[in-house]
């Protein structure tokens, strides 16, 4: 016994499953006379995939999910209970509580926080529909709200304030959400040229600007020469961690094991970052086109794009790019003409920062909570579904366009000797004109900041967040530094996921710096101690000394390099590095004072 | 089998192997480990066939499902067997080298066509077939029950079906191949191998051969009956006749777990005079003349168990029991010694040195030993023996150093009591996770999982009978009565319904089940019982007691 699904739970799983089968397989509420059933372990082990678009199916069509859908959900898909309800409490969109039919997600993260989402959280404080939320990935139009609502589309409203958000509270609408590339219509542009000045709900217009040129002669080229060109444009991924991404490609290519799987890491969640929703929402078929070309020479036929929730629009957009192309037959059976079959799913994260980290994001497709493997092996060799996978960012995989049409030593010429090509900045905070910026690896941190228009507020750099939460905040000493990969490096900063966070010397630091600490700790996953337990003491540490006590840098250091050493992957890595930067730089005390 | 009472395989066999037949047993509820073992050999790739008429939470893991009817187990399997002979599935080789007595067992399951097998099991005959096919083809391939076949008045006929149907493809003696039946407790194996069964002395040998007999009776200077004993069920046709009139009760609770237990009470109140011992104060135990308190297996004695892989443990005292209460082997001795005949108090390994002096099977294991090796398998007949993965394997030995093994035609009765239209339904028993037996050693613990012990019926039956879930109804078999709430499980099929054993001071099934008992094992007919269902009033007030805290049960 078991409490039962409401007919409107049951329709929402049965649209995504389909009805249950007559048969009764993977469907415990039998026909009355039943003495066999089929499926069992087997079945359990392949339905699993479908959990977390099933969570979906049920919290988007109903606002949660109860008891009697979780029960629904495990009947028809045979997921052991307890396993379901664990990966349905792993994800913080997911609610297993009854709530308002609207829910409105603020971000207060350390983009918004201090342009607004603070306030409106204060001016709302209270409502049981209100939440605090990380960042959004909308840090150029701050503050940004994210809402869910049962029965319609989720949505995001940008520039808010307390009567905006109470509005689409109330059925309002969110209204759009305006592009974000100032340099829009600048005839160097490579990887953003199309965003804002393309229409990105049309196939022909993407052909017209030169669209489905590189897959049509990557098809022509054959795999081999394609992952070829890739390795001679020494193009390394954007995600931050900067491995050349020719090698993974060549090693998944190469390996014998089938089937073999793509996956486009969409879940841009780092605080700070915007560039992959921006080209997601603004040039769709870009991504499209990418994944086509990486499919092909990889040997895949089934890529993942596994898109964060908080990018309704970008997701809607990129399901009408794929479901163009594949009319067009740039999807599908026999992609471009090339005899291949290739085709694109988009899976949809739940509110998880860790599940951006690759194997946690491939557990996540798993329907599995979002928790990192321990590595190696790699992704390369043990996969999604522990196949061999090659796993790349949205940014890093349109640069395949260019080094396809032009040529991979074509590409290497851009740039820096270790870093080529171009390179996407997201710019945010005390900027003047805050938003996605392209350039060739070399500018300086200055150059970008004046491209930016300069700073804002006081007009005295405070500090500026590199990389995001996980990366590193710097004082102005380090304007002269070219962003590239060695600079950053040999000035123990990082470029990570190219965020430049700009805050003038009027900040509070110290309620910046407990954020992230907070951040950390929400987004912990849990599974290895060093991270559970660190990100916890780091953060009653910095409220111990927000609280007037003098910091414990010694503890501080411990429970950094504990996490540093001894978690299983990048999120406990770098938990500390931000904070320890800021204390570094003497914000912790000097905003004190 | 064989005149060898424990499972033929090892755990880690299960592991490997290609086609497991799990028949009659719940065993992710009643035996979870074994069924973690299973589970590590389904997810190695093992087709895992379920045989049972309630799709049970180990059915659902199964590739395949067969909702036979209650009591039609050797229907089944002599289908399967005509059909793999049929086909010519079967191991001829094996069959003439190592078996007797296959073609009078042919000629015996000739009639089982999958057309009457269908009819008599209600399975369709092509799922029939598939799982003949397969368990025939396989590599490797294991049969595993426990008391859904046990629990029948033709228990040891179902056993000895499923015997025949190893025997018949030669899935027996070899690595990854045998028969499996699940022990219910840690040392269920080991009870039965020190001469806890009639027929048996310690080492499982049997009291009606005289050279056994005779080692005994050197050593322990004694005489010893030359005939077996009664079990349970004679037992209490004994009393009844006042041919019992004393009993010594260890560790047992026979006021609850006897089928018509209000009859066995009857039976245990007019008996002279009752000892228990036991570790709690069950309802035999307030039924004594004396109450022995004895201390826990498992913390505050020395000793050793045995599990279903014949593995030979030591269990090690950690614990002194509490107030008055001793070893097992202490009352024991006390005992002997106010009778005249005492013998001292031997320490457990003492004892155990003994056992191993009269017992070839178990001559290797000393405590030293068993603490290197964590545990050994028995046969281990000498120290330098290594103990034993699986047996039978001399069956594939050429020239045949053994007594052929022999095919047993096995003739099919359905369940003695018949479902009429007075009483329609079929009932069965079984277990749960989270309880054991009579609740005496789990019923006093919480469980999240736990649910007041109820009817639970196919919903269809329930709309027919009018009641909801959570009404009081009175089941009504040819024996007795009991009320209990309805609880729905979709899982049933219409006119089946399930009751758990667990809680019996509340809902004393034992009251319903059935005395006929199988005259060669002794054990009643748990899992077959015909009822009916007497609504008698609306929800009563219990339904909450029928969810459990932790919500979903599969």
């Amino acid at each position: 016994m078991s409490a039962e699904p409401t007919s409107a739970e049951r329709l929402a799983v049965d649209a995504l499953l389909g009805p249950p089968s007559p048969s009764g397989d993977g469907e415990p509420a039998q026909p009355a006379d039943r003495r066999v059933a089929f499926g069992g372990y087997r079945l359990s082990v392949e339905s699993r995939h479908k959990l977390l678009p099933a969570l979906h199916a049920v919290n988007d069509a109903i606002g949660w999910v109860s008891a009697g859908a979780l029960n629904y959900i495990c009947e028809r898909l045979l997921v052991p209970p307890a396993e379901a309800y664990g990966v349905a409490g792993f994800y913080a969109l997911l609610s297993l509580e009854e709530r308002p039919a609207r829910v409105a997600h603020v971000c207060d993260d350390v983009a918004c926080r201090t342009m607004g989402g603070a306030e409106i959280l204060e001016g709302l404080e209270g409502r049981p529909d209100v939440h605090p939320s990380p960042c959004l990935g909308q840090c150029d139009q701050a503050p940004a709200v994210f809402f869910q609502r049962a029965g319609e589309e989720d949505t995001v409203l940008v520039g808010a304030t307390c009567d905006r958000v109470t509005d689409v509270l109330e059925g309002g609408s969110a209204g759009e959400v305006p592009p974000v590339v100032p340099q829009a219509g600048d005839p160097s542009l490579r990887l953003l040229k199309r965003i804002g000045t393309v229409d990105p709900n049309s196939l022909d217009a993407y052909r017209e600007a030169g669209g489905y040129q590189a897959l049509a002669r990557a098809v022509e080229m054959g795999p081999e020469r394609v992952i070829a060109e890739i390795k001679a444009s020494d193009l390394r991924g954007r995600g931050g961690a900067a491995f050349p991404m020719g090698i993974k490609w060549e090693a998944v290519a190469r390996s014998p094991a089938l089937p073999h799987y793509l996956i486009c890491n969409a879940d841009e969640s780092e605080p700070g970052t915007f560039k992959d929703r921006a080209i997601m929402e603004g040039d769709p078929f870009a991504v499209v086109e990418s994944m086509a070309i990486a499919g092909l020479a990889v040997g895949a036929e089934l890529g993942y794009l596994y898109i964060r929730a908080e990018y309704p629009l970008a997701q809607s957009r990129l399901q009408n790019a794929i479901d163009r192309a594949r009319a067009e037959g740039l999807l599908g059976a026999d992609v471009a003409g090339s005899g291949r079959t290739f085709e694109i799913e988009i899976r949809r994260g739940g509110g998880a920062y860790i599940c951006g980290e690759e194997t946690a994001l491939m557990e996540s497709i798993e329907g599995k909570r979002g928790e990192p493997r321990n590595k190696p092996p790699f992704p390369t060799q043990v996969g999604l579904f522990g196949r061999p996978t090659v796993i790349n960012n949205v940014e890093t995989l349109i640069n395949v366009l260019d080094i396809v049409l032009e040529g991979g030593a074509a590409f290497a010429e851009i740039g820096t000797g270790e870093s080529t090509g171009p390179k996407l900045f997201c710019l945010s905070g005390a900027v003047e004109r805050p938003g996605l910026y392209e350039v060739e690896f070399g500018r300086t941190l200055g150059e970008l900041i004046d491209l930016a228009g300069g700073v804002t507020g006081t007009g005295r750099i405070g500090a500026v967040m590199l990389g995001g939460a996980a990366g590193v905040f710097v004082g102005e000493d380090h304007l002269d530094m070219p962003l590239t990969f060695e600079d950053a490096r040999s000035r123990s900063a990082t470029l990570g996921s190219g965020v430049i966070l700009v805050f003038d010397d009027r900040t509070d630091f110290p309620d910046i710096t407990r954020r992230i600490a907070q951040f950390f700790r929400d987004e912990s996953c849990g599974q290895c101690v060093p991270c559970r337990v660190g990100t916890v003491r780091q953060e009653e540490l910095l409220a111990r000394h927000d609280g007037g006590e003098p910091l414990d840098e010694d503890l501080f250091e411990e429970v950094a390099r504990v996490m540093m050493d001894a978690s299983i992957c990048g999120l406990g890595h770098t938990a500390s590095t931000a904070i320890r930067s800021v204390i570094d730089l003497g914000l912790l005390e000097r905003s004190r004072g | 089998m064989f005149g060898v009472g424990g499972g033929t395989c090892s755990y880690e066999e299960i592991e490997t192997t290609d086609v497991i037949l799990l028949w009659g047993s719940n065993a992710r509820e009643a035996h979870p480990i074994f069924f973690h073992h299973l589970m590590t050999g389904v997810r190695n790739g093992a087709k895992l066939y379920a045989i049972d008429p309630r799709r049970t939470t180990s059915a659902m893991w199964a590739d395949v499902w067969l909702g036979l009817e209650v009591g039609s187990d050797i229907a089944l399997a002599n289908t399967l067997a005509r059909e793999i002979i049929e086909s010519g599935l079967h191991n001829e080789e094996f069959i003439r080298h190592s078996t007797e007595g296959f073609e009078a067992y042919a000629e015996s399951v000739e009639p089982w066509t999958l057309q009457r097998g269908a009819e008599i099991t209600g399975l369709p005959p092509e799922v029939i077939r598939r799982m003949a096919h397969d368990y025939a083809t396989a590599e490797q391939a294991q049969i595993c029950w426990t008391l859904g076949i046990t629990e029948h008045h033709n228990a040891t006929d179902n056993v000895l079906a499923l015997i025949d149907l190893a025997l018949l493809t030669g899935h027996v003696g070899r690595y990854g191949s045998g028969l499996v039946p699940i022990r219910g407790q840690n040392n269920v194996q080991g009870g039965g191998d020190m001469g806890a069964l009639p027929n048996r002395l310690p080492g499982f040998q049997s009291i009606e051969d005289p050279v056994s007999r005779g080692k005994f009776e050197a050593l322990w200077g004694r005489s010893v009956p030359d005939r077996a004993g009664k079990h349970l069920s004679l037992m209490l046709e004994a009393m009844e006749h006042g041919e019992i009139t004393a009993l010594y009760v260890i560790g047992e609770n026979p006021a609850q777990s006897e089928a018509r237990s209000d009859h066995a009470r009857d039976l245990l109140r007019g008996l002279d005079f009752m000892v228990v011992q036991d570790i709690f104060m069950t309802r035999t135990a307030e039924l004594a003349d004396v109450v022995f308190p004895a201390a826990a297996g498992w913390a505050e004695t020395d000793g050793t168990v045995t599990s279903s892989e014949r593995r030979v443990q030591r269990v090690r005292k950690a614990l002194d029991p509490p107030g008055e209460a001793r070893d097992d082997l202490h009352i024991i001795s006390a005992l002997a010694e106010r009778m005249g005949r005492g013998w001292g108090y031997p320490t457990a390994e003492e004892v155990w040195d003994e056992l191993r002096s009269l017992s070839p099977n178990h001559a290797g294991m000393s405590y030293r030993r068993l603490a290197e090796a964590g545990g050994l398998q028995w046969p281990c007949t000498d120290e330098d023996h290594a103990g034993t993965l699986f047996l039978h394997g001399d069956l594939w030995d050429d020239p045949l150093p053994r007594d052929p093994a022999p095919f047993f035609p096995t003739p099919w009765a359905p369940p003695v009591d018949e479902l009429s239209e007075e009483y329609p339904i079929r009932l069965t028993t079984g277990r749960r996770l989270d309880s054991y037996n009579t609740g005496v050693q789990s019923g006093g613990y919480s469980s999240p999982l736990r649910t007041a012990v109820a009817v639970e019926v196919a919903p269809a039956d329930a709309a027919e009978l009018g009641v909801a879930e959570g009404d009081l109804v009175r089941v009504v078999s040819r024996r007795g009565s009991v009320e209990a709430p309805v609880l729905f499980d979709r899982t049933l099929r219409r006119g089946l319904a399930f009751m758990a054993v667990h809680d019996p001071d509340e809902v004393d099934v034992n009251l319903l089940t059935i005395d006929a008992w199988d005259p060669k094992s002794g054990t009643a007919e748990f899992k077959a019982t015909a009822v009916r269902i007497d609504p008698l009033r609306k929800d009563a007030g219990r339904r909450s007691e029928l969810q459990p805290v932790a919500n979903y049960r599969a």
